[in-house]
Order: C-alpha cells, then sequence, then structure tokens
C-alpha cells in the first residue's frame, strides 16, 4: 500500500503509519503532507497548529451526511465516521442512518404493503375481479425493501466520494480535545484530528431490563429485515414507532397486540391520539393497556419461534401471560452518546436521558463540538429536521449565513393505518400556553371519497385546526386524521410558516374533491359542542 | 312557512291568474335559483340560514343517447365525483398491479363498479328550507320564472332576486356527420351499464385526459384523438408530460387529428374517419364507443334572456357578469360554468354562490377572489396548480424577471413496485426580485390534489420562496419535494432528486 511515502517520511514514521492503519491505502492519503501529525499523536508534546481534517462528522444518518456533503460545497476536508453496532440478534446495516434503513424508509413501505392489502379489498367494490384467496409473502417484501434500501446505501457512498468527503466506515469516540478514535470491524483504530466536530449519533431502541428481553425480543432495528414472517405479534410500547409498526402488521394479515403501559403517542395531541387507537382497534388490532412486561421465555425456537410473555399491571398485582411468536420492544429510544468519549472532551449531556444540551447554534458547551439531529435535548427526532439543522449549521460556519434552524411550527406524520398530519400546538398545549378561552378550536370529519364506494370507515377521517383568538384566529395547530395525511400537512404547514389566519383559509378555494378541501370549510367550533 | 311544495304551487297557480302581480304586489320569493348544481344549491342554502324564502328549479335535459340524472348538477352526477371514483378505480388497476395480483387474472367489471357507483350518486339530501322544483326555467319578465315540467305543465314563479346557476353541457362537433347519433359524452360515461369497450376519445380538455385515463387503467383499449395541445390553459410543460405518462400508461394518442364522419359498421362497430393534418392523409379505425370532449358550452338558449336584457358573450354564450357576479340586470346575478370569463370548477362555484347569498342578504360585502385558485387534474400522474403557469409569468413579468425552481423526483412507493417515475416533476415559478414572491406552483405526482390545497393558502398568504424553503419537510412523502426545490431552470443543472 505504501509504494510511495510522502516526501520527508522517515522508515520509523512510515512504520507508524502502517501500525494505525495497516490496511488500508486511504491512511496515507489522510495524512499525506502533514507527516509531522503522525508524530504528534503519538507522543508528541507538540501543540497540533493544524488538524487532520476542517471537519468530522461522528455519525452518517440523514442530518451527519447532509452536513458533511454541505460543508464539502464550501472545499472543506471533511470526515465522516459510520459504524453500526449489531442489534442483540446480530442485524446491522449500511450507510445512511435510522431513517434509510430501520426507520422511515422501510417503515412507509410496509406501510404502502398494508395500504395496498386494503386497496385489493377496495378494488372488488370498484369492479376488479380475481381470485379469491390473496396472500402476502413476507419475504418478497423484505426482500424488495432491502434492496432498495442497499441501493440508498449505495447512493450515499457514491455521493461522499464524489462531494470529496472521507468515509469510514468506523466507530468514533473522542480520545482528547480535537482528536477522536476510529476502530472499524477489525479492531484496527486510528486517530484524527479535526478543527471541528459534529456528533449525530441518532438514538437506538431501548430494551425493557427483564429476563429474555435481548435474547428473545427483537426491536424496529431488527423488525424490517425479518428472514421470516413475524406471526403472532406483540408490540410493546405505544410510541409512534409502536403504533405504526403494529398498523402495518396488522394490515398484512398478521394476528397483533399492542402492549401500552399508559397513554398512546405522548407528545402528539391525545384528541387525535385516541381516534387513532380506536381505529386500530376497529381494525383488529387487540390492546393491553396499564400493563408492562416483566418476563419474557421462549417455549420453541425456530422462524418464528413460540414466546411466552408474563406481563405486570401498573395499576395493581395483577399478572397475565400470553403467548406470541414474536416480541417487537418500540417503548423509546436513547441517545448513543454514553460510549463516545464526550467525557474526554468536556461535552456535557443530560445524565438521565443522555441527550445532548445545545445552544440556537448547535453548539455543545465545547465550542468546537456541534451536535444535531435526534440525540439534541428538546429537539424533534425528525429525518428533515436533522438535515436541515445540520444544512444551516454548515453554511453558518463556512459560509457566512446567520440563519438559524427554526424548531418551530415543524410538520410530522404518522403512518398508522389512518395516517396523521400535525403542524404546530396540540390543543392541550395550546391551552395550556394560552389559555382555553383565547384559543378557538374548529373542527370536522370527512369521509375521503374513495372510501364511499367502498362503504368503509365513515366518520372516521377528522380534520381539526387550533386558532389564537387574540391574534387574528391565526392557526397555531393543524390536525388531519385521513389518507396520506403527510401530502396534505405538508402545504399547510408552508402556509402557517407565512403567518395564516382563519379567515384565509376560509377565502381559499377547496381542490374537488380531495381530502385536504375539507381544510377550506371548517365552521364548527368544538366550544359549540 | 310550513306550506307544503303544494301549496306554494297553489300560490303561484293564483298568482298567475291575476296579470303582472309581480310587479304589483311583492314577489313570492325572495331568490330563485335557476339550476340545481354545486352553485346555485350552495347559493339557495345560503339564502335560507338567512331565513329567506329560497326556491330552486333544476331541470335535466337528456344527453342526446338519452341519459338523465337528478338534482345537484354536473359535479355530483356526470363530472367530478364519477370521475374521480373511476379514476380510483383505474388507481386500484394499479396497486393490484404492484400486489402482483393484476397479472394473475384480474377482470375489470364495468357494469359492478357503475352500479356500486350509482348507489353512491342517487344518496343527494336535499335541504329542507328550501323549495325545489323538478321544472324548466325560463323568464318571461325580469321578476317571473315559468317553469315548465317534463309533462309540459306550467308553473309561474316569482322571486325578488334571480340567481342564474345553469352551468354547461358538452359540445358536440358541428361538422362531424354521425356525431351526435352514434357518440357520446362525459354526461353518458358514468351512466352506461355496459363497459364502453375499445373507446376513442375525441379532445385534449382535462375531461378528455381524464376519462381516456381512467379508461386505459381500468383495461381498456383506448385513444386520445388531439386537434393541436393538450390542456389549453395549462403549463404546457406540465401538460406534455401529463401526456408522456398517459402513453407510457398504454393510452394512445392520435396528435393533430380532426374527426370527419362516424358511421356505424354491421358489426355495430362504430367506424371512425379522420384527417391526419400533419400527413395530410385521411384514416380510419373502428370503435365501441366515441366520446366527444370538445368542450362545454352553456345552455342559456332555454332561459329566454333576451327578453329581460341580460347580456350574454356572443361567442361563448355565457353571461357577463362583474365583481358582485350581477348580471347587466341589477336584481339578476349568474355564478357557476354559465358566467364569462371565470375558472369552470365546482368550489369556485360554490364559494361564490355563497358569497353572493351573504352580499344580498346578510350584513357582507365580501367578494369572490378568482385569482390563485387550485385545481388538480385526475390523470393517471395527478397533476396539481395553483397560480401562474410559467409562460403566463413570463408573459407577465418577462423571463427575466421570474425565477423557476424545478425538480425531477421519485415517490417512495413507485421504487419497490418498480413504477415508472420519469415524468414526476414539479417546478414552483417566483419573481426574480429579492423578496421572491411565488406566482405558481405545479406538481405531477400521486395525490396531487392533496399536496397543492395547502400550498395554495400560502400563496394566498403571498408566500416567497424563503419562506418556502425554512418550512421542514415531511418525511417521506412527494410534498416535502417542494419545500427542497434548490435547483433554477435558469441554472441548466440537473434537476433530478436524490436520496434523503
Amino acid at each position: 500500500a505504501f509504494l510511495h511515502p510522502p516526501p520527508g517520511v522517515t522508515q520509523r514514521e512510515l512504520w507508524f503509519m502502517r501500525k494505525l492503519s495497516p490496511s488500508k491505502d486511504m491512511s496515507l492519503k489522510h495524512h499525506k503532507g502533514n507527516p509531522q501529525k503522525l508524530l504528534e499523536m503519538n507522543g508528541h508534546t507538540a501543540v497540533p497548529h493544524s488538524y487532520d481534517y476542517d471537519l468530522i462528522v461522528i455519525g452518517g444518518g440523514s442530518g451527519g451526511l447532509a452536513a458533511a456533503k454541505e460543508a464539502a460545497k464550501y472545499e472543506k476536508k471533511v470526515m465522516v465516521l459510520d459504524f453500526v453496532t449489531p442489534t442483540p440478534l446480530g442485524n446491522s446495516w449500511g450507510l445512511g442512518g435510522t431513517c434509510v434503513n430501520v426507520g422511515c424508509i422501510p417503515k412507509k413501505l410496509m406501510h404502502q404493503a398494508a395500504l395496498l392489502g386494503q386497496a385489493l379489498q377496495d378494488s372488488r367494490k370498484f369492479g376488479w375481479q380475481f381470485p379469491e384467496e390473496v396472500k402476502h409473502n413476507w419475504m418478497t417484501m423484505t426482500e424488495s425493501v432491502q434492496n432498495y434500501i442497499g441501493s440508498l446505501n449505495w447512493g450515499y457512498r457514491v455521493a461522499l466520494r464524489e462531494k470529496k468527503v472521507t468515509y469510514e466506515n468506523a466507530y468514533g469516540e473522542f480520545v482528547q480535545p480535537h482528536t477522536v478514535k476510529a476502530t472499524n470491524k477489525r479492531g484496527v483504530e486510528k486517530l484524527y484530528t479535526a478543527e471541528r466536530f459534529l456528533i449525530a449519533t441518532g438514538e437506538r431502541p431501548r430494551y425493557l431490563g427483564i429476563p429474555g428481553d435481548k435474547e428473545y425480543c427483537i426491536s424496529s432495528d431488527d423488525l424490517f429485515s425479518l428472514p421470516y414472517c413475524p406471526g403472532k405479534t406483540l408490540v410493546v410500547g405505544a410510541s409512534y414507532v409502536a403504533l405504526e409498526c403494529a398498523g402495518f402488521l396488522a394490515g398484512l394479515g398478521l394476528d397483533v397486540t399492542v402492549m401500552v403501559r399508559s397513554i398512546l403517542l405522548r407528545g402528539f395531541d391525545q384528541d387525535m391520539a385516541n381516534k387513532i387507537g380506536e381505529y386500530m382497534e376497529e381494525h383488529g388490532i387487540k390492546f393491553i393497556r396499564e400493563f408492562v412486561p416483566i418476563k419474557v421465555e421462549q417455549i420453541e425456537e425456530g422462524t418464528p419461534g413460540r414466546l411466552k410473555v408474563t406481563a405486570k399491571s401498573t395499576k395493581g398485582n395483577e399478572v397475565i401471560g400470553g403467548e406470541y411468536n414474536t416480541v417487537l420492544l418500540a417503548i423509546g429510544r436513547d441517545a448513543c452518546t454514553r460510549k463516545i468519549g464526550l467525557d474526554k472532551v468536556g461535552v456535557k449531556i443530560n445524565e438521565k436521558t443522555g441527550k445532548i444540551p445545545v445552544n440556537d447554534m448547535e453548539q455543545t458547551n465545547v465550542p468546537y463540538i456541534y451536535a444535531i439531529g435526534d440525540i439534541l435535548q428538546d429537539r424533534l427526532e425528525l429525518t428533515p429536521v436533522a438535515i436541515q439543522a445540520g444544512r444551516l449549521l454548515v453554511q453558518r460556519l463556512y459560509g457566512g449565513a446567520t440563519t438559524k434552524c427554526d424548531y418551530v411550527n415543524v410538520p410530522t406524520t404518522v403512518f398508522t393505518p389512518l395516517e396523521y398530519g400535525a403542524c404546530g400546538y396540540s390543543e392541550e398545549n395550546a391551552i395550556q400556553k394560552f389559555g382555553e378561552e383565547n384559543i378557538e378550536v374548529y373542527h370536522s370529519h370527512f369521509w375521503p371519497l374513495e372510501w364511499t364506494v367502498p362503504s368503509r370507515d365513515n366518520n372516521k377521517c377528522y380534520a381539526k385546526i387550533i386558532c389564537n383568538i387574540r391574534d387574528n384566529e391565526r392557526v397555531i395547530g393543524f390536525h388531519v386524521l385521513g389518507p396520506n395525511a403527510g401530502e396534505v400537512t405538508q402545504g399547510f404547514a408552508a402556509a402557517i410558516k407565512c403567518g395564516l389566519t382563519k379567515e384565509q383559509l376560509d377565502s381559499t378555494i377547496g381542490i374537488h374533491p380531495v381530502c385536504a378541501e375539507v381544510f377550506t370549510t371548517l365552521s364548527v367550533t368544538k366550544r359549540s359542542g | 312557512s310550513a306550506a307544503s311544495p303544494g301549496a306554494w304551487r297553489g300560490a303561484a297557480a293564483r298568482c298567475r291568474t291575476r296579470r303582472g302581480c309581480a310587479v304589483q304586489r311583492k314577489p313570492e320569493y325572495d331568490l330563485l335559483v335557476i339550476g340545481g348544481g354545486s352553485g346555485g344549491l350552495a347559493c339557495a342554502k345560503e339564502a335560507a340560514q338567512f331565513g329567506r324564502k329560497v326556491a330552486v328549479l333544476d331541470y335535466v335535459e337528456p344527453s342526446p343517447p338519452g341519459t338523465k340524472w337528478g338534482l345537484g348538477g354536473t359535479c355530483v352526477n356526470v363530472g367530478c365525483i364519477p370521475k374521480k371514483l373511476m379514476h380510483q378505480a383505474a388507481l386500484l388497476g394499479s396497486a393490484l398491479k404492484d400486489a402482483q395480483i393484476l397479472s394473475l387474472s384480474a377482470l375489470f367489471l364495468f357494469h359492478s363498479c357503475s352500479s356500486s357507483l350509482n348507489v353512491r350518486l342517487c344518496c343527494f339530501l336535499p335541504n329542507r328550507k328550501v323549495k325545489y322544483f323538478n321544472v324548466k326555467g325560463s323568464f318571461s319578465d325580469p321578476h317571473t320564472i315559468r317553469g315548465l315540467t317534463k309533462g309540459g305543465k306550467e308553473t309561474i314563479l316569482t322571486a325578488e332576486k334571480i340567481v342564474i346557476a345553469t352551468g354547461g353541457r358538452p359540445k358536440y362537433p358541428i361538422h362531424v356527420a354521425g356525431a351526435l347519433e352514434y357518440g357520446i359524452t362525459s354526461d353518458d360515461l358514468f351512466w352506461l351499464k355496459e363497459s364502453p369497450g375499445k373507446t376513442l376519445v375525441v379532445g385534449a380538455s382535462y375531461i378528455s385526459l381524464e376519462c381516456a385515463g381512467f379508461l386505459t387503467g381500468i383495461g381498456l383499449d383506448t385513444t386520445v384523438m388531439m386537434r393541436s395541445i393538450p390542456l389549453r390553459g395549462f403549463d404546457q410543460q406540465m401538460a406534455s408530460l401529463v401526456t408522456e405518462y398517459m402513453e407510457s400508461y398504454g393510452t394512445k394518442f392520435l396528435k393533430k387529428c380532426i374527426p370527419t364522419k362516424v358511421e356505424k359498421l354491421e358489426s355495430n362497430r362504430l367506424q371512425v374517419t379522420w384527417k391526419n393534418t400533419d400527413s395530410g392523409t385521411e384514416e380510419t379505425d373502428s370503435f365501441d364507443t366515441v366520446m366527444w370532449a370538445v368542450g362545454r358550452a352553456p345552455d342559456t338558449k332555454a332561459l329566454n334572456l333576451e327578453t329581460v336584457g341580460v347580456k350574454t358573450n356572443s361567442e361563448t354564450g355565457k353571461i357577463i357578469v362583474d365583481a358582485r357576479e350581477a348580471t347587466s340586470v341589477p336584481h339578476i346575478y349568474a355564478v357557476g360554468d354559465i358566467t364569462e370569463g371565470r375558472p369552470e370548477l365546482t368550489p369556485t362555484a360554490i364559494a361564490a354562490g355563497k358569497l353572493l347569498a351573504q352580499r344580498l342578504f346578510g350584513q357582507s360585502s365580501e367578494l369572490m377572489d378568482y385569482d390563485n385558485v387550485p385545481t388538480t387534474v385526475f390523470t393517471p400522474l395527478e397533476y396539481g396548480c395553483v397560480g401562474l403557469s410559467e409562460e403566463k409569468a413570463v408573459q407577465c413579468y418577462g423571463s427575466d424577471n421570474i425565477e423557476v425552481y424545478h425538480a425531477y423526483y421519485k415517490p417512495l412507493e413507485f421504487t419497490v413496485a418498480e413504477r415508472d417515475a420519469t415524468q414526476c416533476y414539479m417546478k414552483m415559478v417566483c419573481l426574480r426580485e429579492r423578496e421572491q414572491r411565488i406566482l405558481g406552483l405545479h406538481f405531477i405526482g400521486p395525490n396531487a390534489g392533496e399536496v397543492i390545497q395547502g400550498f395554495a393558502l400560502g400563496i394566498k398568504c403571498g408566500a416567497t420562496y424563503p419562506q418556502l424553503m425554512k418550512t421542514i419537510g415531511i418525511h417521506p412523502t412527494c410534498a416535502e419535494e417542494i419545500t427542497k426545490l434548490h435547483i433554477t431552470k435558469r441554472s441548466g443543472l440537473d434537476a433530478t432528486v436524490t436520496g434523503c
């Protein structure tokens, strides 16, 4: 590999280089022209006057990659370190982070598979005729989904290469100021220095900490590449991840139960959350409320095997048992911040949550270290937010820009069987902030035209907006339950950004016949009853 | 009053015996609406809300092949509603294909679709506060309408104010032999009992393309014959993407062709002859159904507008109205497709009708704003838009003063299903000056109408390009691509979206 050592590199230095990175040509490229660096990193005390990189990004998810590519646009020398610690069951994946590999992308595709199941039922009413028995093949679905993800992973690597961003599939952790250690799959360690760092390591699913959880349960990190149909499934948790997974599994025809400790979709508008729960129950998903698992045992090995779950009431001492083929844990996610050497460089984290507090410039308490994405304290855990924050941060660092990431009025959608789109305040938060007397809630049920012919789910779709009476009835919250909720919500989010008022909403002409037009004709207030 | 419709008719009859009663005593009704379509009904219901005495006259002249329907007008009976449902039937066909069932042996049964559609169409619920008369109305004097029932019985109705909302009906070509005898229009298509079979759709309006699209989607051999450009009035770049997709979807196009005659063959098929204006040659083919979608025209003749002096555009036959929807006769108004220069859209007719009633009977002075009306076309790949087309923007502001941001994108659900997304495209037309106010937004892709609706509001609120860029996307949706538009046409850079 070292056919052409850089000028001035001694045999001893070359040995160091080999020792540090024995396997790749890459290392030579990294240190080319700066052998001094190597000496410093290996015990020399001189203060480095320059670094290997302008920016090292730890974590190759949506946020980290967006920031890295943006920095490359300013001709900065950038490195991305990405490493996926395998799940307890041994699954890992390629470049791109949660969203692409084990989040938004596969879950929406599987949700789409479930919607197609519904479409098949509807289509008979619309005049289509086909053999009675239609089966879903789990393996065909996961293979197609994984192939698509594979193409994205590849696309990211190509994009980094094109933009001349150095990528290493290695675990990054701080070892001393301005320095990270990168450890690859084979345990080979390398040291890199940079002027600035961006932490974008994201989160991973939480485990219950009960007997049998890591041995027998799966998480969303495993579900989308599961090499067999999960069969009868218990989903533990009531987060959006839990409800989305439960929703599409049931939509594919599986027997699904959701075990909920307290409320559904904490943090979301509870009126909407409960309607989502009702709809799921009506569509055959069972809910066990106010119970938490205390033990998971294997009855039989297999693909899937059989598991016995013992759960205890959160209210008393009642203990119940149940048998499932698969137990999916979706009880929350933990920030990957405790094993990346933050203590070595003095970056503060919230000890309880593991999250990193940052200022409005995404800067940690250590000025040269920044953080974006799901690991931030009090910020939204959403792909587009991480991307936006990453890009804007880089534009401020290297482009002289001043625009900060605006975390207000960020729209989002939940791909439950009845999709949910939202932007702005939930009803309860609006009441808390402005007082009940100062907000007006307009709402309406609606029936999508496409659902009328198969005559299903009348009065299940729901539209709600929350207005601030004191501020010209400005729209401060937007909520919709119905098909394509995300597509519907996006434009309204843009309008809310432009200061949308109820009057403007009323004077906008609807598009006929679409679901979104319901928002242009909302006239009934909740107050009126 | 709790008087039954019968009692009202009685009153009208008594009134008729005394000539000229309309001018001597107070008219029976505060408002009389001629035409029970979306706009007319909205206006009538709104007026009734103000406690006014309101009547609606509705009468459907059967189409040449004899199709007729009930109250509710074009949108509900032979327009938006059935066409979106048929479009949905076609989309479900794509879903079956995605689910790899279509190839197995899926069949589309037209009659089973149309019968479930008709069940849905018959459930129109009238408003109890409004009187309905199933009569054909015409003016006998400025405050009096003479209504004729199907059986020829006469009813005389008088009103303080009159709203004309009789809409339009499909046109037949004038110089094509056999057009009227053998052709159908969109008035008939949705009520057919049997599959139309191999179909020729003549015209390049949105009606033509939508119908041809869903017929192709349910598996029929479908051809569109067009004289010049598709979707006149819409952004032409978008229009060609829409038709390009349709071609790849299986719809055949006969471009620059003009039909000359339609004959019935012994096999009962229809032989159509046309002239190819490009090559100058005459060509022919046979079809099971020929549908005309060559435009719509108002039916104002029967209204006897001349007697009361309501002015119409001599070319289009449409009624000329001012910003308050008033005709040349002050107490006579018009809303909807019959009015000159207005968009022919259900929601605009509804909004215009409602606002009119509010101005007439409420304290309102709010005028209908016809700018920035969003709309969507339910072609196989849907097209939604709001504001100016690129050519219109160039015409109004000059190409140096506008910036067009655009992107080709791939909907996530197309990837695994391996659907072609070559024509999934969006563009935003902005002013180029610092503020970069958005003039128009155009989107081709699934659920285009759902996507555009909210953005239409943003544009109503004066949205600028930087404001839109500050809006965070919803991942993964198609609509989020709009918030990420950054390639200008001017730059000439590749506008294909890659990755997240």
